[in-house]
Order: C-alpha cells, then structure tokens, then sequence
C-alpha cells in the first residue's frame, strides 16, 4: 500500500493547477479518493466527523443489490434454458445469464461514468459516487433483449437530463435508473414490452444455442393478467405453459426485468438496507402497505383479472419489491421529513396498483408510481414543514 | 420536584482521554489576553494603550456599538501588546501578569437589595456583561434590553466535557448569588437545566429543571425549547454556569476574579484532570508538557465538536473550560476506506461495524473521512437534533437567505453549536455551524 501511495504522491502533482494532465483533475481525484480515505482535515466547525461518506452509503446499496443482480443472471439463464428445453447445470445457466447481462453493465457504467467525470472536470467539481448504484439499477432493470445501443443512448439522456442539469448527485428530482427506463419505454415501446422481450431465446456468445420448444411464450405474469378475460383465466402460467404461484413469484424464476424477479433476493438487499440505515423503513414499509390497501379494494370489487390479484402477488409480481427497496427509498427524490415518508410511500405503493389494475396499456406501475410521486414529494415535504410553521406562529399568538 | 425533560434524540460520543476528579498543576500563564474573535455581535474598540498598568477588572476594551460592554483585564500587569492582523483586525490585547495579582475594588454587595439596573452596572463595569449571551443571534446581549427570560444549562454532555459538580464544588455560594443576580435582570423566570442528582440542585429563587438524555442535552437550546420556545419578537439571554459563579464571586467578593478550572481532555495527551487557571492563559500554560506525543497533533480549546483549533502560543476561549487533544491525522492513509469495517472508526450509521462494539473508547482524529456533497441523506440530522425544528429545511433557508422562511422555521431559537452533531453524523460532511453562524450574523445586520 506505501508504494501505492507514494506512486500516488509522485503523480499528483501532474494533476494539480497548471500541471501536464490537469484537465483530468477531478478523475485522478476520483481515483485517489477511492483508493486511500482522503486525509484533508476539518477547518472550521467540528473537529472530527462519523466515518460515513457518501462512498461508503453507495457502497452499501451496491452490496444490497448484489443477491437481486446475481440471482437475475442465473433466472436469464434459467428461462433461457426453459425456453430451448435443455440443462445444462447450474454453473452453465448462470455463465449464460452473466455473459448477457454483463455488457449492459459496462455499457451503463461506461456511458453514465463518462459523462459525470466529464461534467465533473468541466465544473471543477470532485467526482460523486451517485452514478456507482444508478448505473447497477440501469441493467437491472431493463428487459433481458434489450439492444445496448438503447441502454447507452437511454442512460446519456438520463445522466444528462435528470440529473446534471439540475446540479448533479443530491440536486435531482427524479431517480436517474427509473428516468432511464422510462425512457427506453416511451422511445422504444417495441423492445420494452409484449412477450418476446423478457426471455433471451438467442445465445449469447455462442453459449447456449437452441430452438425454442413448441408452446412457449416469453409473456410475464403481469402481462399474462392484463390481458386475461375473467371467464376463461386458467391463472399464470410459466414460459411453457406450466401453472405458476405466489411461492414462484416470490422465489423468482419467471420471465421479467434482469433484477426484479426475485422477492428473496430483494428481501436481502432491503435487510442489508434497513439494518445499515440506508433507506428508510418509512417508505419501505408504507409502499407495501399502500400497495396491499389498495389491491383489497380492487379485490372487493373485482370485475377484471387483475383487480382479483391478491395483495401479495401484488407485492411479489412484476418491479414492485425492487421498486418499494431500491427506488423510492432514494434519499434525493423520496420525501425527506420522516412524517412525509409515511405519506409518500403509501401514495406510491397504491399508485403501483392502480396503474397496473386499471390501465390497459401497461400491466406494470412501480416505474410510473415511483417518478410520479417523486414529482410529489417536495409537494409532501412542503405541507409536513408548513405544520411546523404553523405551530410555531400559533406559539407566538398564544 | 423539578420537572424533567427527556430527550432521545441525540448522540453521546464515547471519546478516549477522559478526566478524572484530580487536579494539576500548571495554569500559571506567562501573558494574558482579551481576544474579541470570541466574542459574537461585538465590534472591538481598544481602550487600553501598551505600557498601562492595569489590575484586575480594568477595562481593556469596549464594544464600539454598545460602549456599555466592557472587555476587563483577568490579571494585574502591564499591557504588552496590541496585535493587529489584516485590515488592522484587532486580533489580542495582552498583558503581563504581576507575581501577584491586585484587583479593581468593586465593592461587596448584597444582591437581594439591589435593583435590577444597579446589578447590570455592576456587571458591566466589573466586566462580566460577555459572560451573558442573547437569543436570537447568539450574541453577547445588549444591556438595554429586558428579557423575557433567562436560562441556564447548569451540566455539560459534549464529549470530554468537564464535570459541572466538580467545576462548582465548594462555589455553591457564588453560583447561587450569580443566579440571584441574573434574576434580577430578567422580568420572568431563571430557568436552570440540572442532571439528576446535581450539586446544584437545592439552588434557590428559579426554575429547576431535570434534563435525561445524551448531548445536546446541556445545550440551552434544547432546555429552552422545551420550556418555553422563543417566538419572534422576543429575546432570552442564557449563561453558562461556570460564568454564573463568576458573576457570584463579583458581588461577594467585590472583585472580578476570573479563575476557573480548566479540563485537559483527550487521547494525545499524557494525563487527563483539572487545571486551576484563569481567563485569558495561553494553551501552553494549561497542556505544555502534557500532550502524549510528536505526531501531528490538535489542540483544541473548548471540546470537538464546538471548540477553536489553537496553537501552544494561543489563548483559552472566553467561554471555554475545556481543553482537548486529538491526533489531526493529516498523515493518515487509510487504503479503501469506505469498503474496510473500520471497527476503530466510529460511526452512528450502522453502516461500519462499531455500532456492534459495545462501549468501546474511540481515538478520533480530525480527518472529515469523506468529500464534500450536496445534502444526500434524509433523517440524518433529525436523529441528533433534539428541538422541534426542521434542521435540514431551516439550513436550506438560511443557505438561500430567505429571511421569512428562517423565521418561520425557528432560526430565533437556535445555536450554531445545535447543529454540532448534525455536522458530526453528517455523510457529506457541509460545514454546518458555519452555515448557521454566517446566516445568524447575516441577519442580525438585515434586521438592526
């Protein structure tokens, strides 16, 4: 590590002021800073501070992520393997999913970290770690087949437009993943949505060639509900035609976006949250709440498939567990007084359900719920902070 | 029976370096100095010229806006020094002292039969009036003010605070008759904030009150808020206790007599107890000697979290009783921090692993183990900020300097040192007191 640090030593001055390579400033920055803990000391107020920095908070989120992305990598290879009938074990399955989801990880880092070190730069600014966990969200949730072509130009508008030019990391009013997605969903309806996109029947890098078996249908349960007939459902079914229940949606080997699937998983990364006191049990809690009173009311009356959905297939199907854990929970766009939080997130988890039970178009509403009340959460804040006001006027009549 | 507060929010941080009930030697200062940077909402105006004999309670400076507010010398001696820095800033004025001390006789005086005017001369010629600050502000007090009220935090919780039944013990006295004083001053109630089972609790003629829970309990905000909140409008004043048996000495004794115990705090130094000093000593006089090692080190005056960075050749703070030695750790290289446990690290997040370590004692230095951000986090600062206030809301207000929403959002009713563990707990590490104390000063201006 000394010699690390010296070599580091012996560079930096190239970076700084007027050196030879000062126009990457902010990136050996970046670099020396995620390396060794910055050693700058406090100059006015207190003199020594809690070892968290918002490094170490990305961190966490990331590790939370990491059961819901590599269990989405096995369930690509899984259904793949569903899809052309052959096993060729567990370790092949997973190499399968890895290999097909990978590139969008690097498309979505590379693309989105470019861009932030740029700005970075050009502002003189340090770089922030923001983009670390939206650019693992980016590939966990997009559809298996998706181009990356798609994923990179969905990330640049993302990056660029929901995040910096409102002042970068912490400024933002949407969450940056979810505006990606939205976008890849209004600019490339065809590759976001319908059966075939959420199952990769092709191989991937010459691994796991095959026909698709007869009767196979990439459809997703949500999709499945949406576009049922109440008199002739059958109920769910997998990708060949086998009936499916809540213990699969909860355990999560069905078709859907790379990371979603898996309620298990999600479960993990929302204990690792909670413990750690990352995202708040306010919002997390109060989605699954408002999603569940929601879906009852639709269950009293019942006159579609999917109003009959029952409160946790509700919770388990489609983006909403990793809605409810990964994306209202960011701190930036959820509400930020602790009462708005119980508000903010029973609004989103009813929203969810709503969108999927009563819009025709989409059988899926986190993505919308979530940017919606984003929208809505400084609107939230601002009536909780007003009762505080108001109490305070009222002190001073008194 | 008192009636007791209990605060949850808040954090005690477990600090290695605490003192125990001994008392040291030194505290013999070679030179003695008013520095106005302590003193908030004062425009220092030098009376004293180098070369004058001076004694004990003689008026060295003045606040030029309300010339009623003296600045007295702590010891007899000869004026040294005037020095200057940029824009010529006073930055000290420092005497000498004499092998043997002679005060200005201010006369005895039985506080009981004195009027509420004739104890605030008293005070103001003696030189005590610093010792009382004003809210809003956080100021020293304008004397031609009548308070709605004034309170006193009679216990310390910031980390490796001094004991305040150590500090007053065998001073009772004087702390009651600083107490009856202030009294005097005020057409409402002397609140005084007690821990349970304080030596001060059998104080007479005000309004006791029992505060649980970790710091910022001792501040006077938290007391304050949850006795009586400052609406706009009205103004309180708030001593610390120390200074209130200051005060007492004054009318007992008829002289300004500013010793005090000083606690040496913390994990650089050799050893940790009390040092009989007097206002205005050099650092040096207090932990020359004591600091435990060669490594870059920082002394602080006051505890860490609202204390000034000094130097050996510095002067105790005004209002400090502290003094507290922490490694700076500018040398430190700690590789891939934010990915290690750091079980030697602190931290409140759950996110490091010291929160499994029980009661462990931390070294902390005073790296801020991060880079600055934008405010990330929700709920960090509501977790340590025990007032009914929104920090993070009244912060935004005052970066933008929206006086409408400050006031609305209690701005009147805070301390900088409030948001010291805010700025402590704080992941993305924004200098919050600086914040508070820029926008406080900022608006006094706007509104006088």
């Amino acid at each position: 590590m000394k010699a690390l640090r010296n070599y580091l030593d012996k560079i930096k001055p190239n970076f700084e002021e007027g050196g030879k390579l000062a126009m990457f400033r902010s990136v050996f920055d970046g670099f020396e800073t995620f390396l060794f803990v910055p050693n700058e000391t406090s100059k006015s107020g207190v003199h020594i501070h809690d070892s968290i920095d918002s490094k170490r908070t990305m961190t966490v989120v990331i590790i939370a992520l990491l059961p819901a992305l590599l269990f989405g990598m096995y369930n690509v290879g899984y259904q793949h393997n569903l899809a052309i009938g052959s096993d060729p074990g567990f370790l092949m399955t997973f190499i399968y999913g890895f290999l097909a989801v990978l590139p969008k990880i690097i498309v979505s880092y590379v693309v989105g970290l470019g861009i932030e070190f740029t700005v970075a730069q050009w502002r003189n600014e340090e770089i922030q770690e923001g983009f670390l966990v939206s650019g693992i969200l980016i590939p966990m949730i997009v559809p298996v087949d998706t181009p990356l072509w798609m994923i990179a130009v969905a990330t640049a508008f993302a990056v660029i437009f929901a995040k910096e030019v409102f002042g970068g990391t912490g400024y933002n009013i949407f969450n940056v993943a979810l505006v990606t997605r939205a976008f890849l969903f209004f600019a490339y309806p065809a590759a976001m949505s319908g059966d075939q996109v959420w199952v990769r029947t092709a191989d991937t890098f010459g691994l796991g060639a095959g026909q698709v078996v007869d009767g196979f249908s990439g459809a997703t349960p949500l999709g499945q509900i949406a576009t049922a007939s109440l008199d002739s459902f059958q109920g769910v079914v997998n990708t060949i035609g086998q009936p499916i229940s809540t213990c699969d949606y909860f355990l999560g080997l069905i078709p859907g976006s790379i990371g979603e699937t898996s309620v298990l998983a999600i479960l993990i990364g929302a204990v690792i949250l909670l413990i750690t006191g990352i995202a708040s049990w306010k919002t997390m809690g109060s989605i699954f709440v408002g999603g569940a009173v929601m879906a009852l009311i639709f269950n009293a009356i019942g006159s579609t498939v999917s109003m009959t959905v029952c409160p946790i297939d509700h919770w388990c199907l489609g983006g909403f567990a990793f809605g409810a854990v990964f994306m209202a929970t960011d701190p930036v766009t959820s509400a930020r007084t602790e009462t708005g939080k119980y508000i903010y997130g029973f609004l989103v988890g009813a929203m969810a359900v709503i969108i999927r039970v009563l819009n025709p178009g989409y059988p899926e509403g986190m993505m919308l719920a979530i940017l919606l009340m984003n929208v809505f959460a400084p609107l939230i804040d601002y009536y909780v902070v007003e009762a505080n006001i108001s109490r305070r006027l009222k002190r001073a009549i008194k | 029976m008192a009636n007791v507060i209990k605060i949850k929010k808040g954090l005690d941080i477990n600090l290695k370096g605490k003192a125990s009930e001994v008392l040291l030697n030194g505290g013999k200062s070679e030179t003695y100095a008013i520095v106005p940077d302590f003193y908030s909402g004062v425009l220092p105006k030098v009376v004293a010229k180098v070369g004058d004999k001076v004694k004990a309670g003689s008026v060295l400076m003045i606040d030029k806006n309300r010339p009623e507010i003296k600045f007295v010398s702590p010891v007899s001696g000869e004026v040294t020094a005037v020095n200057r820095g940029a824009k010529r800033k006073v930055l000290s004025i420092v005497v000498t002292p004499d092998a043997q001390i002679e005060y200005e006789e201010f006369g005895k005086k039985n506080v009981a039969s004195l009027k509420g005017d004739e104890v605030k001369e008293a005070m103001l010629n003696a030189g005590m009036w610093p010792f009382v600050m004003q809210r809003p502000y956080d100021i020293v007090a304008t004397p031609g003010e009548t308070p709605r009220d004034i309170f006193v935090s009679a216990f310390y919780s910031a980390p490796l605070a001094p004991d305040f039944n150590y500090l007053v013990k065998g001073q009772e006295a004087d702390f009651q008759t600083g107490l009856d004083a202030l009294a005097k001053l005020t057409t409402g109630k002397v609140y005084v904030g007690i821990r349970k089972g304080s030596a001060v609790q059998q104080v007479k003629g005000v309004e006791l009150v029992e505060i649980e829970g970790p710091h910022p309990a001792a501040n006077a905000s938290v007391l304050i808020n949850h006795t009586k909140p400052i609406n706009k409008g009205e103004t309180v004043w708030t001593v610390d206790p120390a200074n209130v048996i200051i005060i007492g000495r004054l009318f007992n004794k008829g002289i300004a007599d500013f010793s005090r115990k000083v606690v040496i705090t913390g994990s650089e130094t050799k050893e940790q107890g009390y040092v009989q000093a007097i206002s205005g000593c050099t650092i040096k006089s207090l932990v020359g000697g004591r600091v435990a090692t060669d490594a870059h080190v920082r002394i602080i005056s006051g505890n860490v979290l609202t204390g000034t960075k000094v130097s050996m050749e510095d002067y105790l703070g005004a209002y400090d009783n502290q003094i507290t030695v922490i490694p700076e750790g500018d040398e430190t290289h700690e590789f891939l921090g934010f990915a290690m446990p750091r079980t030697d690290q602190y931290s409140m997040s759950h996110s490091y692993f010291s929160w499994l370590m029980g009661k462990k004692e931390y070294v902390l230095d005073a790296r801020i183990k991060g880079g600055k951000r934008a405010m990330i986090m929700s709920n960090e600062y509501d977790k340590v900020f025990p007032l009914d206030i929104y920090p993070e809301y009244l912060l935004k207000a005052i970066i933008a300097f929206d006086i409408d929403k400050m006031e609305n959002l209690g701005i009147y009713e805070v301390a900088p040192e409030d948001f010291a563990l805010c700025e402590f707990v704080d992941t993305s590490k924004i200098e919050l007191q600086k914040i508070v104390r820029d926008g406080l000063t900022l608006l006094y201006k706007e509104m006088n």
